[in-house]
């Protein structure tokens, strides 16, 4: 089973490798939206430290909705997608390398990213690490999350504008939370609350969104 | 053995059959034919598990296969009208994963082997997508000779083959039934067997 499981995350991996510049879009899109707020805004430093950590969210929230398409569709074209539903494995099980091996090509580099993003705000050292923690807890979680309305969307006509008005209402509790630990650390209240709630998301969705979203394949197969 | 009964299939709001019944013993071919929109790969597609009967059961071995779940699917390969390969991944690769999914492992040795046999030799690590429609389909076809499934679903697996690959297949297809597996396909040229037993089933009203 586990073999299994690196198998498929592997091929994702290998998959992505190949595709690029399907991969990079998605960062991009976060670095560009994060640069173009203190350039709208100019170098009014206390604003800029205000909405930093919302700002950063928002644009993550809004990337990992716009890779979310890349998860499922292809496969679906293929004919892989139905070949996967037809193999002696868990479904579940099958989701979940997906969307670790989606996250770590989309999520994580995100991640690692923010705290340079983070500088043009003028963040503290403390500020930024409890940003790159708070992403490193939440974006796995929209991945999850964001599965469920990538695979119930599958060919259907106008999918993507559908997708973000399933999943974006889903994502509100991950900004709330991973943005205000941001905040609570700038403010001096301790972030460990917030942090703790997003690992709580991420534990439930962990749980539940591979199987929601192998049963949302399994209609969309029909 | 694979059994159908009281079947009926709805796709949107047109009924495409009902009250379908057929069984098919181990060793046993079934043609499923009849024109364009008549349902054929519905049939096949609710036979496999991945569309649900609107009433009636797929039965094998006499057990309902929506209880048996996985211990059906293990036995069953379906080859839908979409080969289920990746471009960018190569035909080896493809091979083994595929194999890897449906629950053994493949040495590669073992996955060269199968790809020269279908006929690819000399392109089984290039890229699938630089291959034409007839290799994409071999490429396809190669899971026929690693897997242990019983029961072969096909869908028009004769398109875009040529005539060596159609003569290939249908070899493999009579070794199958030779060694006891059921085979289901629709086609419209009709290919003789070499060996087995076949049988037909119509479906749609027209002629």
């Amino acid at each position: 089973m586990l073999k299994v499981f690196l198998w498929v995350v592997r091929r994702d991996l290998i998959l992505s490798i190949r595709r690029r510049s399907d991969v990079f879009t998605a960062l991009f899109f976060f670095v560009i939206v994060v640069s173009l707020f203190p350039l709208g805004i100019g170098p009014a430093l206390d604003t800029l430290r205000q909405i930093a950590p919302g700002v950063v969210w928002v644009a993550a929230l809004l990337a990992s909705m716009l890779s979310l398409e890349r998860l499922f569709a292809a496969d679906h074209a293929d004919g892989t997608l139905e070949q996967m539903l037809l193999t002696p494995q868990p479904v579940a099980l099958l989701v979940l390398a997906k969307v670790i091996a989606h996250w770590l090509v989309t999520g994580l580099p995100l991640a690692l990213m923010a705290p340079l993003l983070g500088l043009q705000y003028d963040l503290s050292w403390q500020a930024l690490e409890v940003l790159i923690a708070s992403l490193l807890v939440g974006t796995p979680a929209l991945s999850l999350i964001g599965a469920i309305g990538a695979a119930l969307t599958l060919g259907v006509r106008g999918g993507g504008v559908l997708v973000s008005l399933l999943v974006l209402p889903l994502y509100i509790p991950v900004l709330i939370f991973g943005a205000g630990a941001v905040e609570a650390s700038v403010s001096g209240l301790g972030e460990q609350s917030h942090m703790s709630m997003l690992g709580a998301i991420l534990v439930l969705a962990l749980v539940l969104a591979p199987l929601a979203t192998a049963a949302a394949l399994r209609v969309s197969a029909e | 053995m694979l059994s159908v009964e009281n079947l009926s299939c709805v796709r949107g709001d047109r009924r495409l059959f009902k009250e379908l019944n057929f069984s098919l013993e181990n060793g046993e071919l079934l043609y499923v034919h009849g024109h364009n929109g008549s349902g054929k790969t519905t049939l096949l597609r609710t036979l496999c598990g991945l569309i649900l009967p609107e009433e009636g059961e797929v039965r094998w071995n006499g057990v309902n296969v929506r209880s048996l779940r996985e211990e059906y699917t293990k036995d069953v390969l379906y080859l839908g009208h979409k080969n289920g390969i990746k471009g960018d991944l190569t035909g080896l690769e493809n091979l083994r994963i595929s194999s890897i999914l449906d629950g053994f492992e493949l040495a590669e040795s073992s996955a060269w082997k199968a790809l020269e046999d279908i006929g690819l030799d000399g392109h089984e690590d290039l890229p699938s997508k630089v291959l034409s429609q007839g290799q994409k389909r071999r490429v396809a076809l190669a899971r026929l000779l690693v897997n242990q499934a019983k029961l072969w679903v096909m869908d028009e697996p004769f398109t875009a083959l040529d005539k060596g690959a159609v003569a290939l297949l249908q070899s493999v297809i009579g070794a199958h039934l030779d060694k006891g597996g059921l085979v289901v396909l629709t086609t419209h040229q009709e290919v003789p067997l070499t060996s087995g037993r076949a049988r037909r089933l119509k479906l749609g009203w027209r002629d």
